[in-house]
């Protein structure tokens, strides 16, 4: 098993160094000038145009660049932001645990319901139960997400007021961040119905981002079910007279979650991506919206860091996945 | 230890809100997050309506609602009779912020004036590169080290800025965000403790509210200044609850989660006109949308040509389809609610028949251009892919064909700036300081060409009486102002398209709101009522 972390560990060495190659020369190679931009339509004389390419470092050669960011990186600079002139670090850490708040509240409600779910659908196989769960998982699969937030803000916010429209809490409470999860921060607040509050702003954003890992889940606890079901040792387990709820629920559910996990782990990536859609649409302070913003602004530093801090989560969390794997399927830990 | 310390904070910060919570409170639902605090380091119009437009002021100020220069932190002033020295006599008892990171001894004075002007001019200010990538791009933009030749300071009271030459925009010059007056003080404390950047995170001003916490992309909270020299605002905390999404907006507003919002989708508007508790006020920008021909390249250079051209375009078809109704028909190159504004100027008619005929009598037959649309919504064209394709079918009645070219947005900027640039740009501005000065030298001047001088258009006529109308009285310069624009008008650099339309919805308790020709958004003076 330590072997196998070895290995993994060491593989993510080079995965490290080629997300921050994509990283750079990604954002370089998008046409649009940064200076230019900040710019706008005032614009600058040559001269000022520059003396800003000197500031910024942008007058050295690529690979000059490209080495003093890594040199900056291993010291743990990940540089500044053109824009806002905050380091970008600093940026991404006071935004970051709002995305993860959410994106694990997703999480949980889309394998809480997806898993069950797909095995209801897998045992009622052929049955309406089974065809309308495709049925939904595979709307759901393909539910323009912008679209979708909308419209249940319309609904549930507009016409019904059930739910509040977006951001992360009412603005009436106002207590200092601590561990920046609002719920969390909320409950130590000791104020009167923060909590509440901070958990009906997450109901609509939470459905909305989860609804695509939702229905990948469920149809891959289905199949993988199926797969199962068919099985002679869940033949065996059935024919010895075991009742059908521990055949399911002992036997085949535990085989079949291994692709169940490693598709949950590969929605952490489509989590990343959803974030940012939704987060544009509930206002939620997340690093979704900050790096759109940031890309549209050619703001390097941002996208360059922020696309490197979020590559390194989708490695570890896939490392995690890899771990838990192996403790799975004792095969695969040879 | 520090966990306890935090939790303390923010018990007694809980029991505050607690006591205040029958506050009269305000909640902006605004567009976006803003840069930073410091308003002399950006440009964007939401980083100043969170930072100089609550928390600072300005030795002058606009005055509500216009572009008409007023007192602010100096009282009075004196300009010298060659219009190179400039004169403030500084308010008395100025008090700046009181916060929980900053308590100042003295009242605000010379040296406050004076460093928040330096820091922009001089490398050797400490606060000249206080963040990495400190530009103090509109300082820069608006020539101010070109200008400035020193600023002095006479007594405790009184400070003089010398000028390079006499340029009549100064004043309003410095009624923009950048001349916000910051706490030499405060600036001084900061830099003792080595936390330069707070400058720009926690900001200390005169203005009417003073900031309390910023969570990024999520609120803003001030609360009213008690001490504030023009009197406590009538509401007693200001939120900004940022929403960046137009749709979102409307429907924190429909639902009272806010009380006032920018920016809504002209789709929108019906919907929030015949609501009865919102209340749309509306007001004409301060901008021009327009095209800009390339005068240097034949045709172009034949004024009837362009003349022409100008004739087959159906603005109205444009306002229809791309302004949605929030729009107004461009005839001059400077907006009507700017002073000076030549309003006798007759637009050149729609007359397809009569611009065939013109084209025909000045010689061009078959002629292929392009036109350049924005890849960028502006206030000034929400839709420039429309309005090209709408210009190119208006063109195809008369002969002419066009093609329709984009560019990636900084490349689009740069690349029609080029004097052999090929074909028509449609671009627009929207005014910095609401001095006529800012549009007709910026944009139209032979100093330009090359640059923001899109149509490269360089008419000695023009561009005399523009030179000379940077210094005299306003009356003398409105008349200068408006000859120049009787010139633009006969030589059609561009087909001036469109002024567009600013809406702001309300709820309609709130009371005193005033929109600001200049596109900021101001909350002195605004109340709720009950």
């Amino acid at each position: 098993m330590i072997r196998f972390l070895l290995y993994r560990l060491a593989l993510l060495v080079p995965t490290f160094i080629g997300v921050s190659i994509v990283a750079f020369a990604f954002i370089r190679m998008l046409p649009g000038d940064p200076i230019l931009l900040l710019a706008g339509e005032r614009g600058m004389t040559e001269e000022r145009y520059q003396q800003l390419q000197h500031l910024y470092g942008f007058d050295q050669s690529i690979f000059v660049q490209y080495f003093n960011y890594v040199a900056d990186l291993l010291s743990g600079d990940f540089g500044t932001s053109i824009v806002t002139k905050r380091p970008v670090l600093e940026e991404f850490f006071t935004l970051f645990p709002a995305t993860l708040e959410l994106s694990l509240c997703a999480i949980i409600v889309a394998t809480a319901i997806g898993i069950p779910a797909g095995v209801f659908a897998a045992v009622k196989r052929g049955s309406w139960l089974d065809q309308s769960i495709m049925g939904v998982a595979l709307v759901g699969y393909s539910m323009p997400i912008f679209w979708w937030g909308l419209l249940l803000i319309i609904f549930f916010s507009g016409m019904l007021q059930w739910t509040p429209v977006s951001g992360r809490i009412s603005l009436i409470y106002f207590f200092p961040q601590v561990t920046g999860f609002m719920l969390i921060d909320s409950l130590l607040s000791g104020q009167k119905g923060a909590f509440t509050s901070a958990a009906s702003h997450l109901i609509l954003p939470t459905i909305v981002l989860a609804t695509i890992p939702l229905a990948v889940i469920a149809r891959q606890t289905r199949s993988a079910m199926l797969e199962v079901l068919g099985e002679d040792y869940v033949r065996t387990a059935r024919s010895k007279g075991l009742p059908p709820m521990r055949v399911i629920g002992l036997h085949a559910l535990r085989n079949a979650l291994i692709p169940v996990v490693t598709t949950i782990g590969l929605q952490v990536g489509v989590l990343l991506a959803g974030a940012i859609l939704t987060e544009t649409i509930f206002s939620w302070p997340g690093i979704g919206k900050w790096m759109v913003d940031s890309v549209g602004k050619r703001d390097y530093s941002v996208v360059q860091g922020g696309l490197l801090l979020i590559a390194a989560i989708i490695m570890i969390v896939n490392l995690l996945v890899d771990v838990l794997y192996g403790l799975i399927n004792p095969r695969i830990r040879r | 230890m520090k966990t306890m310390k935090t939790l303390l904070a923010a018990t007694i910060l809980a029991a505050g809100f607690a006591t205040a919570a029958s506050a009269k409170t305000l909640v902006y639902c605004s567009e976006g997050s803003p840069e930073g605090f410091d308003p002399a380091l950006y440009t964007a119009g939401t980083t100043f309506d969170a930072s100089s437009k609550p928390v600072y002021n300005r030795l002058v100020e606009f005055k509500r609602g216009t572009t008409e220069i007023t007192p602010g932190l100096a009282e009075s002033w004196d300009v010298s009779d060659d219009g190179m020295e400039y004169t403030f006599h500084l308010r008395p008892g100025v008090k700046f912020h009181t916060t929980d990171f900053f308590s100042p001894s003295r009242e605000m004075n010379a040296d406050d004036v004076i460093f928040s002007f330096d820091r922009q001019l001089s490398k050797d200010n400490p606060f000249n590169a206080y963040v990495e990538g400190a530009s103090w791009e509109y300082f820069n933009g608006m020539s101010m080290p070109d200008l400035i030749k020193s600023i002095d300071k006479v007594d405790d009271m009184t400070v003089k800025f010398v000028l390079n030459r006499a340029e009549a925009p100064f004043l309003a010059n410095l009624a923009m965000d950048f001349a916000s007056v910051v706490s030499k003080e405060y600036a001084d404390k900061l830099k003792d403790g080595g936390n330069l950047s707070d400058l720009n995170q926690k900001p200390v001003g005169t203005g009417p509210f003073q900031f309390v916490a910023y969570q990024p992309d999520a609120v803003i909270r001030y609360k009213a200044f008690a001490d504030y020299w023009n009197g406590k605002q009538p509401i007693d905390d200001l939120v900004f609850a940022i929403t960046t999404d137009a749709s979102v907006r409307q429907q924190k507003l429909t639902a009272g989660e806010c009380q006032v919002m920018p920016y809504p989708n002209p789709a929108d508007l019906q919907a929030l006109k015949d609501n009865a508790d919102i209340n749309v006020m509306e007001q004409q920008g301060l901008n021009v949308g327009y095209l800009a021909y390339n005068t240097q390249q034949a045709p172009f250079d034949n004024p009837k040509v362009r003349k022409a051209l100008n004739m087959a375009i159906n603005k109205q078809a444009i306002l229809d389809a791309v302004f949605q109704g929030a729009g107004q028909a461009a005839k001059n190159p400077i907006p009507p609610t700017m002073w000076s504004y030549n309003d006798d100027i007759k637009d050149d008619p729609y007359d397809p028949e009569a611009s065939k005929k013109m084209l025909e009598e000045a010689g061009v037959k078959d002629l292929s251009m392009k036109v350049w649309a924005m890849p960028v919504q502006r206030p000034y064209n929400p839709n420039a892919r429309r309005m090209a394709e709408l210009i190119q079918e208006d063109f195809s009645k008369v002969g002419v064909k066009a093609e329709i070219v984009s560019y990636e947005w900084g490349e689009y900027l740069q690349r029609s700036k080029a004097t052999d640039r090929d074909g028509a740009v449609l671009l627009g501005w929207t005014g910095d300081n609401g001095d006529p000065d800012n549009f007709l030298a910026v944009l139209l001047g032979c100093d330009a060409v090359g640059g923001a001088n899109r149509a490269q258009w360089c008419n000695e006529e023009f561009d005399a009486l523009i030179k000379k109308a940077k210094s005299g009285t306003q009356e003398e310069r409105t008349k200068l102002y408006k000859e120049a624009q009787v010139v633009f008008k006969r030589e059609a650099p561009w087909a001036t398209i469109a002024h567009s339309v600013v809406f702001m919805p309300m709820r309609s308790n709130v009371t005193g709101y005033v929109m600001d020709p200049l596109g900021g958004h101001w909350f002195d003076g605004v109340d709720i009522s009950e």
